[in-house]
């Protein structure tokens, strides 16, 4: 079990960032991702692997200016 | 004979004591128009006192520039003032947002501002963003430049036009205290998000996001994740329908900005 922005979110085995995104259909070009207090940039997310226990923010960025 | 000290147009002189309040105006500004004595207009004369402020004003007059400095920095509060004045903040990208906060932190005398734009100034532009009719075609960073100037002269202002990438932020904003993002695209938003979060670790970073539309106030808000502050309401995004309007953006804009304050000033002077 992990926490996705405090809400408890299913676990599995070399689970990736991406796989997480992708579990969660988050909207990957507008997301950033911090995992235990640590920034994951899109491009690590295919290596970084999430880690049972693991806290994970993700902040959705909206469009406009 | 007994002295005392005056502020008179910012300038503290040392008077004797029973000087007259028209007997100092004849003497710095004989053809002072508007007499300002203690923050009032005052049409008659008077004996002035220790600690008094007068400021003679000719209408339509300019001040020279060491005058205007003095009577500016004289707005500010002192401490503010000195600290601000040795601060550096990059604004990434000048449309609604970017411009509105590098108009409130030049008026407020931070001494330097990065800014960085590939874009011009189109009519679709006005509804929110800081510029004006006899600036279109010309280039954000050139145009804003201008307007920084009319606002305050004593601000440097470095202007960069081009369009922000991973490899050019960390030289383009190398000296910035502080980084504010005021891009449009969600995209570009993350970009300098992982950009500055990975290349520049700690430098503090303000975003806007989520500030479409109208309404809805106290909606936007300023939340901290470390060193990234994000100003918005978090969901209200740009789309056909729901514009991009002058006065939410510029809520947004000034959360932006006034964290920029408390970054640079710390909690302790608010």
């Amino acid at each position: 079990m992990i926490k996705v922005n405090g809400h408890d979110a299913e676990w599995r085995e070399g689970m990736t960032v991406r796989d997480l995104m992708r579990d969660h259909a988050f909207k990957s070009p507008r997301i950033i991702v911090k995992v235990n207090g640590t920034w994951v940039r899109q491009s690590d997310w295919d290596t970084h692997h999430v880690q049972d226990g693991d806290d994970v923010r993700v902040l959705h960025m909206i469009a406009g200016g | 004979m007994a002295e005392m000290t005056v502020r008179v147009n910012e300038r503290l002189v040392t008077l004797n004591a029973g000087t007259r309040l028209r007997e100092i105006a004849a003497r710095v500004k004989p053809d002072a128009d508007l007499v300002i004595y203690n923050g009032h207009p005052v049409d008659d004369d008077r004996l002035l006192a220790d600690g008094d402020t007068v400021v003679l004003i000719r209408r339509g007059e300019q001040p020279d520039p060491e005058e205007l400095e003095a009577a500016m920095v004289a707005r500010h509060t002192p401490g503010v003032h000195a600290r601000l004045r040795r601060a550096c903040v990059g604004i990434a990208g000048c449309g609604g947002l970017g411009s509105t906060v590098a108009l409130s932190l030049a008026r407020v005398g931070v001494g330097r501002l990065i800014l960085a734009d590939f874009d011009v100034v189109e009519p679709s532009n006005l509804n929110r963003q800081q510029y004006f009719v006899d600036q279109i075609g010309q280039y954000k960073v050139e145009a804003l430049c201008a307007t920084l100037a009319r606002a305050n002269p004593f601000v440097q202002v470095e202007s960069h036009r081009l369009t922000l990438t991973p490899e050019n932020i960390p030289a383009v904003f190398a000296p910035a205290d502080v980084i504010v993002e005021a891009f449009d695209r969600a995209e570009m938003k993350v970009m300098i998000i992982e950009t500055v979060m990975s290349q520049m670790p700690g430098r503090p970073l303000v975003v806007g996001s989520g500030m479409a539309g109208y309404g809805r106030n106290n909606a936007i808000q300023t939340v901290q994740e470390g060193n990234l502050y994000i100003c918005g309401d978090g969901v209200s995004e740009a789309r056909p329908g729901r514009g991009l309007m002058a006065p939410r953006v510029g809520i947004a804009a000034n959360h932006q900005a006034n964290q920029v304050l408390e970054i640079l000033l710390g909690e302790d002077l608010r």
